[in-house]
């Protein structure tokens, strides 16, 4: 599958309300190529909330709700054992798909006991977590994803903690498919989207969002920097289904050794919000932290691989 | 909305119905965004090899897929310059009238 | 079909008979017979809908909201802690529009955990747009369920309703029921017909930034709906009169109140002791009355302005205290009848968590009041008990001993 193979369709219409660089605009753009027409949209509150323009206009071309900020995955649930109810009337003669889209706020924080309940119930949706590192839309405060180091309005000498990890929770939850994403990944994102659309149950796909002002990067970066996070081993993309997990595109060349990882300084030093690990001076304790954090991410999945090769059926694969 | 429309209001302390937050799907629903530009893409057909990079990246949906920009709502954010594998794409100033 | 049975087990009956097509529910106590009923009536094939075991009340609410914005019949049943956790999406359900029925067995709030009868509950959530309404059997429980739905999903109305009965007292206490045949039932509630939905054919977007030129106008729709609910109240007690045949009044029920003097008002299940205070006093020659009220919110403000005129004594009970002020319906009659009543206002503030209200203890406090004894707020039952006072004792040594380590 090609590019060119994409519907031409667009369900996220010009002129929103968005930012100039909007990386929610357009993960949603991809996504609803993905989904089409037949899908039913739960919007949590989030930058995603504003962007799609005031009343009584809308930049988004579906039936959507707007809800509360910790109630994503339970209004899925609701949402999806209506749907269940009108097939079986035969309202609807192919169900259509339930889609939640929530920020990192409305899903590592505030939202992730709705989230795990609805996992935990298999409910079938599919949830989408574009993540931001940060309270973007308040003003970028830190997050439960804010990573180490990194600046906003209430970490100013940066994050003191390590960001948790959402998509690995929800691979605990044992829910049959779980996946993450990248801007700069376009096809890549696409075709998870399309899967998850396929598979019956919850699916759960978190995607990077580099956001150019709560992360301080000019608005033409907003794929540059998707992409550095990818190629340095930062964000890891990869898709979890029924309990296997295997690395894709960016992620996976560079664990095949097919590609290097290039250093997360260049990563860090495009965006302002890690201005202060190297301005007066490079602070090498933290630059350093986060490189080594990374590298032995990488280097533990490359020889995961190796070992693979040899050992065909054992499932060693470690999280991430 | 225009601002024409908006002042159209009606008295409305007798019976209102039902009023509630429903809005309904519109291109240009926050306005004319092309005005928020300061750069502009201008694209050089020459060098064009429709790789529709510049297509999917947009995030305002303002590239079709024909590859036409829509200036009315093109926010000049800059992205297809930066990802055309070609620089087909150059971002000239606006200039204001 | 007549049982002898809880008000539990009752309105979860009643929720089938209204063909109910999706529930979510997290247990509290007293409100979990409710959903240990209904999934049993799913699971042995008699009610036909799907029940979302969510993980919180307030992920309860939120699937009743995705659920109805669907299009179908939902419901749901809390209490207490559990209607405060969803207080968030109570306001949202509200303001959404959409016809959710929910019941809520009152129950006292925390700390000092009491899963005993008050209404501290419901009343924290007046404000939220939903309609409250009061029961005081068991079998106004199962009609006013039902009844809950027409109001809700009228289109004049399309507002959240809050069906409201006593903890223990009505929720686990066995009495006889009678319920409605399924085609009665079907007669008097017709399918629903959403006034909007979550439609494939006509895209919309629910609740996005709206801005102060817009907003007000949004609240006051609510405020109308209100309004034209008092009617709606009133016409769905009235048909379902005629077509099964039971009656607990509209808004209000009212007892012995056209000779009355003096007006005892009262909401819930303590409205029957008020009625044996009412006769007892009669019988020492006051001649007194109760208003029930069914309807709390919207508030049958014509109905006391009505009753009022020319009375001499109003006597308000509470089970509920709105802090700093006196009783929340204290305050919600006397502003109802302010201009259309001459009478001298009373509060009982009583039976919170639970304690036993007698109707002696009723009749000697409305005594007190009519013949001008009483303060205008009172909390009748007040006493410090031995236990109170062992709390106290500790509580003060523990302080003492404090002072004097840091005085050392």
């Amino acid at each position: 599958m090609r590019l060119k193979d994409l519907p031409e369709e667009e369900l996220f219409l010009q002129g929103s309300a968005a930012c100039q660089g909007c990386p929610g605009s357009m993960a949603l753009r991809v996504a609803f190529k993905a989904l089409g027409r037949n899908t039913l949209l739960v919007v949590i509150a989030s930058c995603i909330s504003v962007l799609q323009s005031p009343f009584p206009v809308s930049a988004l071309d579906l039936p959507v709700l707007n809800m509360a900020f910790a109630s994503g995955g339970a209004v899925a649930s609701g949402i999806s054992a209506a749907v269940r109810r009108l097939k079986k009337r035969g309202v609807f003669t192919e169900e259509p798909t339930v889609l939640v889209w929530a920020g990192d706020g409305g899903t590592y924080d505030i939202g992730i006991q709705a989230l795990s309940g609805a996992a935990e119930r298999n409910t079938n949706f599919i949830y989408v977590c574009y993540n931001n590192e940060a309270y973007s839309n308040t003003g970028t405060q830190r997050s439960g994803a804010t990573p180490y180091a990194a600046w906003t309005t209430n970490t100013v000498s940066g994050k003191q903690e390590w960001r948790k990890d959402v998509a690995q929770i929800m691979v605990a939850h044992n829910v049959p498919y779980v996946a993450t994403a990248s801007l700069a990944y376009p096809m890549d994102f696409y075709q998870k989207m399309q899967k998850a659309k396929s598979i019956p149950g919850t699916k759960y796909i978190e995607i990077l969002a580099p956001c150019p002002p709560a992360w301080k990067f000019p608005s033409e970066a907003t794929v540059q920097v998707s992409r550095l996070a990818v190629q340095s081993g930062l964000w890891l993309l990869y898709e979890c289904e029924n309990g296997h997990t295997h690395y894709t595109s960016g992620t996976a060349r560079l664990i095949e050794g097919r590609s290097s990882a290039k250093p997360v300084e260049e990563y860090l030093r495009m965006q302002g919000r890690f201005r202060h690990l190297f301005s007066p001076e490079k602070d090498e304790k933290r630059v350093g932290e986060i490189q080594e954090r990374i590298s032995g991410i990488v280097e533990s999945l490359k020889f995961t691989a190796k070992m693979r090769e040899h050992i065909m059926d054992l499932e060693i694969m470690p999280r991430p | 909305m225009s601002a024409k429309d908006k002042r159209k209001n009606v008295k409305a302390e007798a019976e209102i119905g039902f009023v509630t937050t429903i809005s309904f799907p519109s291109v240009g629903s926050a306005g004319q965004t092309g005005s928020w530009r300061i750069f502009k893409p201008v694209k050089n057909e020459e060098r064009c090899n429709e790789c529709l990079l510049c297509w999917i990246y947009c995030p305002e949906a303002c590239i079709t897929k024909k590859l036409s920009i829509n200036y009315d709502y093109c926010k000049g954010c800059g992205i297809c310059a930066v990802e055309c594998p070609r620089n087909a794409i150059q971002m000239v100033k606006e200039e204001k009238q | 079909m007549k049982i002898i049975d809880t008000a539990n087990h009752a309105v979860a009956y009643a929720a089938k008979l209204a063909r109910v097509e999706v529930v979510s529910a997290y247990p509290i106590t007293p409100q979990t017979q409710i959903i240990e009923e209904i999934s049993r009536l799913i699971d042995e094939g008699i009610m036909d809908c799907e029940y979302i075991p969510v993980e919180s009340e307030h992920s309860a609410q939120a699937a009743l909201i995705g659920a109805s914005a669907t299009g179908v019949r939902v419901f749901s049943a809390t209490s207490s802690h559990g209607l405060a956790y969803m207080h968030e999406l109570l306001h949202w359900a509200a303001a959404v529009r959409l016809p959710i029925v929910m019941v809520n067995v009152n129950r006292a709030m925390g700390p000092g955990w009491n899963i005993w009868c008050d209404h501290q509950d419901a009343i924290a959530a007046r404000d939220t747009g939903w309609i409250q309404l009061y029961c005081a059997s068991h079998q106004e429980c199962v009609d006013t369920l039902i009844q809950a739905f027409r109001i809700a999903e009228d289109h004049r109305v399309i507002m959240p309703v809050m069906v409201n009965y006593d903890a223990f007292v009505l929720s686990h206490t066995y009495m006889k029921v009678e319920f409605p045949e399924q085609e009665t039932v079907d007669l008097f509630l017709p399918e629903l017909d959403p006034m909007w939905k979550l439609d494939l054919d006509n895209p919309m977007t629910h609740g996005s930034v709206i801005y102060p030129d817009d907003y007000e106008e949004v609240r006051f729709s609510m405020q109308q709906a209100h309004g034209n609910a008092r009617k709606v109240i009133s016409e769905a007690a009235a048909e379902y009169r005629v077509i099964v045949g039971n009656y607990h009044g509209d808004l209000t029920e009212e007892f012995m109140t056209e000779d009355a003097e003096h007006i005892i008002v009262a909401m819930g299940s303590i409205a029957s002791e008020a009625k044996m205070a009412v006769k007892q006093l009669r019988e020492e020659g006051l001649a007194c009355g109760v208003v029930r009220i069914r309807s709390y919110r919207p508030f049958p403000v014509e109905e006391l302005q009505r009753v009022m005129r020319g009375k001499r004594t109003l006597v308000v009970i509470d089970r509920d205290c709105s802090f700093g002020l006196e009783g929340a319906l204290f305050s919600d009659v006397k502003a109802a009848s302010y201009g259309h009543s001459d009478a001298r206002a009373y509060n009982l503030i009583t039976g919170l968590g639970g304690r036993d209200i007698t109707y002696g203890l009723l009749a000697g406090a409305v005594r007190a009041a009519v013949e001008g004894k009483a303060e205008t707020v009172r909390w009748p039952a007040l006493r410090l008990n031995e236990h109170h006072l062992a709390s106290k004792r500790g509580v003060e040594a523990a302080w003492q001993g404090r002072q004097k380590r840091s005085a050392s």
